[in-house]
């Protein structure tokens, strides 16, 4: 019987938020703690020739100054390669830099002092003399032979490269009858969360145990990281994950600033507070993105997709991030091009190179947005090149909805989507017909909108073949203990995290259900590994997805610990009693048998009353990993409404559209807030966010004040609707959703603005797609159409 | 060297010590422990750390503490225990127009103005008074559905109070 | 991004201000909102060992209609150019000009006065002084001064105002009823610094265009007066044909820097674009 899953239950610890109550680990003060800064490289690539720290030294409050021969040794270096990427390298990386700065930004010492001023007014005080050397900062050129290495530990600029082909792909392309084509750019941003990366550390040298109270979405993986990095048994190491101002994939990175707060705690023995500032985050947060792609479709006279062939040159860091690498979104896009098509054939290639910026790694969406930029893109042009309508070629070449299972051109495996429907359902919602006549009779008046859409899939529910096959000590599965109180409240403690979508509100739905008792009367603890059994935790949209399964499997134990318990106390057999109400109650009629305080009651304080050999714990603990498919890949389609302003470039957001699948909805209100929150972060880098970069390998705009996040003014409303295909692989049924706004959102709009711009024949292939980059387009489109 | 300051925190006259450097949301959060202001930028771009000063919004982070002499702060925790806010508060939790948290006591200060200053504010209104405040989270629709309702009901309120004191007005 | 140690003094008179800041020759900042000042501290831009707040000297207030001229004290918040009914009788500009600056917020605590006084070359005030062909008063140990709007802003950052000297007011001539106004800006994002801003008055007589005065802002080291413009329009009625000679003719006023990320014709072009939109909003306005 279910209850409460379903239901759009409001989130018990928004209220804590909404009173100004959150616990931030940038609210954190602890007896003794110091606070660090780091002094960094102002120079993209060099050789530290010399750090004076003497002045600095001398200025109030300051209480250490490391540089990397105090500080390095206390802790392994890390290298951020995976075995099942093959010929992956990546040279190991220090808290601070040993000789050669890699990057504008890289920490090269450390300042410990009684207040984040004071160390701020000693880092200005460090001298640092750099030999700066020309840094790499170029596209492909930077992958010939013989050009000048990013990092100098590293064989070459290339970190990885791979390729996919099926055996088909020439020929497909050889007998189509139309081949469409495009380049593509898709800029380096960032995640810009509210509020920036924060540790405090705090070791304690009199019982060996240190404590990282870390704004992170992963504790579980840091315990791991902390432990083996810096020698410590694991069970010494504490990571607690309080309240998380944002994160969306770029918390859950090792960074140099982290580990040098645990080495000097380590060190010094006292708490030790690094929240990064803005200027901080912008030059040392992992960026995302940076690819230059490549793209050819093939396509047969009816419109039918034959294959794609791309080639994919992403630029990271000086090194690969740790532990996940920076590979892995190129990877993911490869193999997500094409994907929600019956396209048989493919080829991929993935060129990842080095360079001297700041290391990129996965952030929300890991991939998507670039896969499906380029497939929606190409789909496009298709249904230009054969005089099709947007719909019509999707609906011609979206995998059918009985057609599943279904194994991508790419090798993925797809259990069931609903590609079809989604269609369907999106034509409803944005009349498509009535918006060509709108943009028709606008057009006439020098009014230019456009529509554009976008089928997409996502990546969920991760198994062990993400990251454990590589070596990556990174858990696949989750873990619940799950209790009844003596009142007869329910307590669960998950290592799923909450970063605010809701995750601690959806255990508390599914156990409620299991166990017949309102949401209320369930609390959840996240985001402790000493008060939490370990697991993967969140990332790649598996909070809800196994989270979620592995409290309903722990709660159905301790509705059976519970039955039975209570078959002996009322001498009924447990198979002809169930759970609803707050109480055991016979299954057949409902009737009320025993309260669950009443149980509480009995096995808590008088075990004594039991019949002899009746077991009356009332805990029980349950692992889940997933099992069946690699992933659940969830599914859906965007469109966007925009209008552009071809005098200006500058392009209004009228309205989006999104129809999703991720399998069973928990909770509806919150799956609507995580798709519209990831639409704007997928809009966000489609027309404004862009971490630009000069030829120096400077970051220009690394700041609030120049780096542009979409605000509210800017934004769309946002109208979503649902199909729900449940996973069979679950008795939840329940597929991640956190990714999918951002996944297509980018692309549809790219479409939008391209159909807008159709009268002047220009067309946008760059994200951000800013206002001078319009008007070039537009000139460019001019000039051709005017060229003898 | 440390300045005294005197201030109205939350209706409670504070008297403190400052270095002149620190800015009043270093001063709220550090000294008197209001964490519920939040730093995102500490340039004025992010809205995190909106307070009221004297009545109106303002970046906490750009406000020295010293520039606080004479005036009045409050804080979302202040707003919260006089109930000024709560029915901003209660939309915001039934629109879940709050993720991370980290924006949210900044929203409320904006929205407050907002609504004191136009009582049915449209949808372009309120992002319009929401253009410095920045939310990773939530996309903005909820915020500014929340906002909305709450405009909506203050207004039926005040109207029907009005309508209420017309009818007593005409009975006599 | 904490600021780095200064000391805080607040002076309650121009007198008192002027002793302070002499004090400390050359290492003293005025404080009126602070919202310019204190983030660039916080970015570590500029370190001053003294700040000395001028925002209680009482000359400063008040906005007021005199015989000729709306004088609007430099303490004026943005907030209060953008509500003050005077302002948006006899000073429209300004009013129109103030919703484009910066956020609610920031509007409640930065100053007219140190908004002209800082003179940021993409700021919307400084443009719309020029345009209503403002004085700005300033007061100094050598006396009171007023200097006209055309020659208060000398180049990036850089004001007529001598070190120590106070900008204590904003003179606005009242304008005759037949005067239109218009301003607008091109921005990325709501409350962003325009990629190029304009403000535009112009006096019409029998639907002839009498007198203009047109100033754009972000388009160099200085708001700039569009003289080439201005002429082009004065002596006919405002057309498409005006409208047309006046964008054409911004290529002799404007000279935009030419940078890799927005080259400089790209400016003008938006220039262009923007002074017909501002022309258009004048025809269109009772
Ligand atoms: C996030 C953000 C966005 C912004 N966006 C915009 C925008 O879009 N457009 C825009 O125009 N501005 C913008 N601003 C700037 C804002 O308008 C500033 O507040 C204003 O420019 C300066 O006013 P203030 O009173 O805060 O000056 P302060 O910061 O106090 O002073 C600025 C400078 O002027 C000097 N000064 C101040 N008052 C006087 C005086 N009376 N006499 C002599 N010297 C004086 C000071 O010594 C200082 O050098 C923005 C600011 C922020 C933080
Ligand atoms: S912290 Fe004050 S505006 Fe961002
Ligand atoms: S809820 Fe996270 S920033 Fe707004």
């Amino acid at each position: 019987m279910t209850l409460h899953i379903g239901q759009p239950q409001r989130r018990e610890n928004a209220r804590r938020h909404l009173a100004g109550r959150g616990r931030f680990v940038s609210d954190l003060a602890l007896p003794r703690m110091l606070h660090a800064v780091f002094v960094r490289s102002p120079m993209a690539k060099g050789r530290i020739l010399d750090i004076d720290t003497e002045a600095a030294s001398l200025c109030p409050g300051v209480l250490r100054i490391f540089t990397a021969a105090d500080l390095n040794p206390r802790c392994q270096p890390w290298v951020g390669t995976l075995d099942h990427f093959a010929g992956m390298q990546s040279p190991p990386m220090n808290i601070l830099a040993e000789d050669e700065v890699l990057w504008a930004g890289h920490p090269v010492a450390m300042i410990l002092a009684h207040s984040r001023a004071e160390a701020e007014d000693a880092a200005d005080q460090v001298l640092v003399d750099i030999e700066d050397a020309e840094p790499v900062t170029g596209g492909a050129p930077v992958l010939l032979p013989g050009a000048p290495r990013a990092n100098e530990a590293a064989d070459s600029n290339l970190c990885y490269e791979t390729l996919l082909e099926t055996p088909d792909v020439d020929r497909a392309f050889a007998e189509a009858a139309h081949v469409v084509e495009a380049a593509f750019t898709f800029g380096r941003h960032t995640a810009v969360t509210l509020e920036p990366r924060a540790v405090v550390a705090d070791y304690d040298p009199a019982s060996g145990a240190l404590t990282v109270h870390h704004g992170t979405q992963t504790p579980y993986q840091f315990q791991d990281v902390y432990a083996r990095h810096f020698g410590l048994p694991e069970g010494k190491v504490r990571v607690i994950a309080p309240d998380v101002g944002g994160s969306f994939g770029m918390k859950l990175h090792v960074y140099n600033e982290e580990m040098g707060a645990v080495a000097a705690s380590l060190i010094l023995g006292r708490p030790v507070r690094y929240v990064a500032d803005r200027l901080e985050s912008f030059v040392s947060d992992i960026h995302a993105r940076d690819h230059d792609v490549h793209g050819r479709m093939a396509v047969a006279a009816d419109g039918t997709i034959l294959a794609m062939e791309v080639d994919d040159l992403t630029r990271i860091g000086a090194v690969s991030a740790y532990p996940r690498t920076s590979a892995a979104e190129g990877n993911q896009v490869i193999r997500l091009m094409g994907a929600p098509y019956r396209m048989p054939d493919y080829r991929g290639k993935l060129s990842v190179a080095f360079q001297n910026k700041v290391q990129t790694s996965q952030y929300r969406a890991v991939g998507h947005p670039i896969a499906c930029a380029v497939t929606e893109a190409l789909v496009e042009r298709a249904a230009e090149a054969t005089g099709c309508d947007p719909f019509e070629i999707r609906a011609r070449n979206l995998i059918a909805d009985d057609a599943y299972p279904h194994v991508s051109a790419t090798g993925y495996q797809f259990e069931k989507l609903s590609h079809q429907a989604c269609l369907a359902r999106l034509r409803e919602m944005m009349d498509p017909d009535a918006l060509r006549v709108e943009q028709a009779a606008l057009r006439t008046r020098g009014i230019y909108r456009g529509f554009g859409i976008a089928s997409f899939v996502e990546i969920t529910n991760p198994g062990a073949t993400f990251y454990g096959i590589g070596g990556a000590r990174i858990s696949a599965q989750d873990g619940a203990v799950v209790r009844m109180l003596p009142s007869g409240d329910i307590h669960c403690a998950i290592s799923v995290t909450e970063q605010g979508q809701g995750t601690e509100t959806i255990i508390a739905q599914v156990v409620a259900d299991q166990l017949g008792v309102a949401p209320e009367r369930v609390s959840v603890t996240t985001g402790d590994t000493a008060t939490t059994p370990s697991g993967g935790a969140n990332w790649a949209c598996r909070g809800a997805g196994i989270g979620g399964e592995t409290a309903l499997r722990a709660g159905r134990q301790l509705r059976d610990r519970i039955l039975t318990l209570a078959g002996a106390l009322v001498q009924a057999d447990p198979a002809t009693l169930r759970l609803a109400g707050g109480a055991v109650v016979d299954a057949a009629s409902g009737a009320p048998r025993i309260a669950l305080e009443e149980i509480g009651r009995i096995a808590t304080y008088r075990p004594d009353t039991l019949p002899h050999g009746v077991d009356h714990s009332l805990t029980v603990a349950h692992h889940f990993a997933p099992v069946g498919y690699p992933f659940d890949f969830t599914n859906g389609i965007q469109g966007s409404l925009v209008e552009v302003d071809t005098e200006t470039g500058l392009v209004k957001l009228l309205k989006h559209w999104v129809v999703e699948d991720c399998g069973r909805i928990i909770n509806p209100l919150l799956v609507d807030e995580q798709i519209r929150g990831g639409v704007v972060q997928g809009l966000g880098p489609a027309f404004f966010e862009e971490c630009q970069y000069d030829v120096d390998g400077q970051l220009t705009n690394g700041s609030l004040a120049d780096y542009l996040v979409p605000m509210a003014v800017e934004m769309p409303d946002i109208e979503i609707a649902h199909i729900e295909t449940p996973t069979q692989d679950t008795i939840l049924g329940a597929k991640g959703v956190g990714e999918a706004g951002t996944a297509a959102a980018g692309a549809a709009a790219m479409n939008a603005v391209n159909d807008a711009l159709r009268p002047f024949g220009a067309c946008l292939t760059q994200t951000p797609m800013t206002p001078l980059r319009i008007l070039d387009a537009l000139d460019a489109a001019l000039k051709e159409r005017t060229a003898p | 060297m440390k300045v005294l300051v005197n201030t109205k925190v939350n209706g409670t006259p504070v008297q403190e010590a400052v270095t002149p450097r620190s800015s009043l949301a270093d001063f709220l959060r550090d000294d008197l422990g209001l964490t519920g202001t939040h730093l995102g930028c500490e340039m004025g771009a992010c809205g995190a750390c909106l307070v009221l000063l004297d009545g109106a919004p303002v970046h906490a982070c750009l406000v020295l503490a010293v520039q606080a002499e004479g005036g009045t702060v409050e804080t979302v925790e202040g707003l919260t225990e006089t109930g000024a806010v709560a029915d901003l508060q209660e939309n915001f939790h039934d629109r879940n127009a709050l993720q991370c948290g980290y924006c949210t006591s900044g929203m409320l200060m904006s929205a407050q103005a907002l609504l004191a200053r136009n009582a049915a504010p449209s949808r372009d209104e309120i992002r319009d008074a929401l253009s410095g405040n920045y939310c990773r989270c939530t996309g903005y629709e909820a915020i500014v559905d929340a906002i909305a309702a709450t405009g909506r009901a203050r207004a039926a309120a005040t109207e029907s109070a009005q309508a209420a004191s017309a009818n007593t007005e005409a009975a006599e | 991004m904490k600021l780095p140690a200064f000391e805080y003094l607040r002076a309650r008179s121009p007198e008192e201000a002027w002793q302070l800041h002499s004090e400390v020759e050359g290492d003293a900042v005025y404080l009126s909102g602070g919202h310019s000042v204190v983030p660039s501290m916080a970015l570590r831009l500029q370190a001053p060992s003294r700040l000395i707040d001028i925002s209680g000297i009482a000359d400063l207030h008040g906005v007021v209609a005199q015989d000729n001229a709306l004088r609007i004290g430099a303490m004026t918040r943005h907030a209060e150019v953008m509500d003050n009914p005077l302002v948006a009788r006899h000073a429209p500009l300004l009013a129109l000009a103030a919703p484009h600056v910066a956020h609610p917020a920031i509007r409640n605590r930065g100053t007219l006065g140190g908004n002209l006084a800082l003179a940021d070359p993409a700021s919307e005030f400084p443009a719309a002084v020029l345009a209503l062909r403002a004085e700005i008063e300033i007061i100094g140990p050598e006396g009171s001064r007023h200097v006209p709007a055309d020659e208060f802003f000398l180049d990036l950052y850089e004001t007529a105002l001598a070190p120590g000297e106070i900008l204590t007011a904003v003179h606005v001539p009242l304008p005759p009823a037949s005067r239109v106004f218009a301003f607008d800006e091109i921005a990325r994002r709501r409350g962003d610094y325009a990629m190029v801003g304009a403000a535009a008055q112009a006096d019409l007589e029998k639907g002839m265009i009498v007198d203009a005065s047109i100033a754009f802002f972000s388009v160099g080291f200085t708001p700039v007066r569009a003289k080439a413009a201005q002429a082009a329009l004065i002596g006919a009625p405002l057309s498409r044909e005006s409208v047309a000679r006046a964008q054409a003719s911004l290529a002799e006023d404007l000279d935009p820097p030419d940078d890799p990320g927005f080259p400089a014709h790209r400016r003008l072009q938006l220039a262009r674009v923007l002074l017909g939109r501002v022309l258009n909003q004048m025809e269109t306005r009772p």
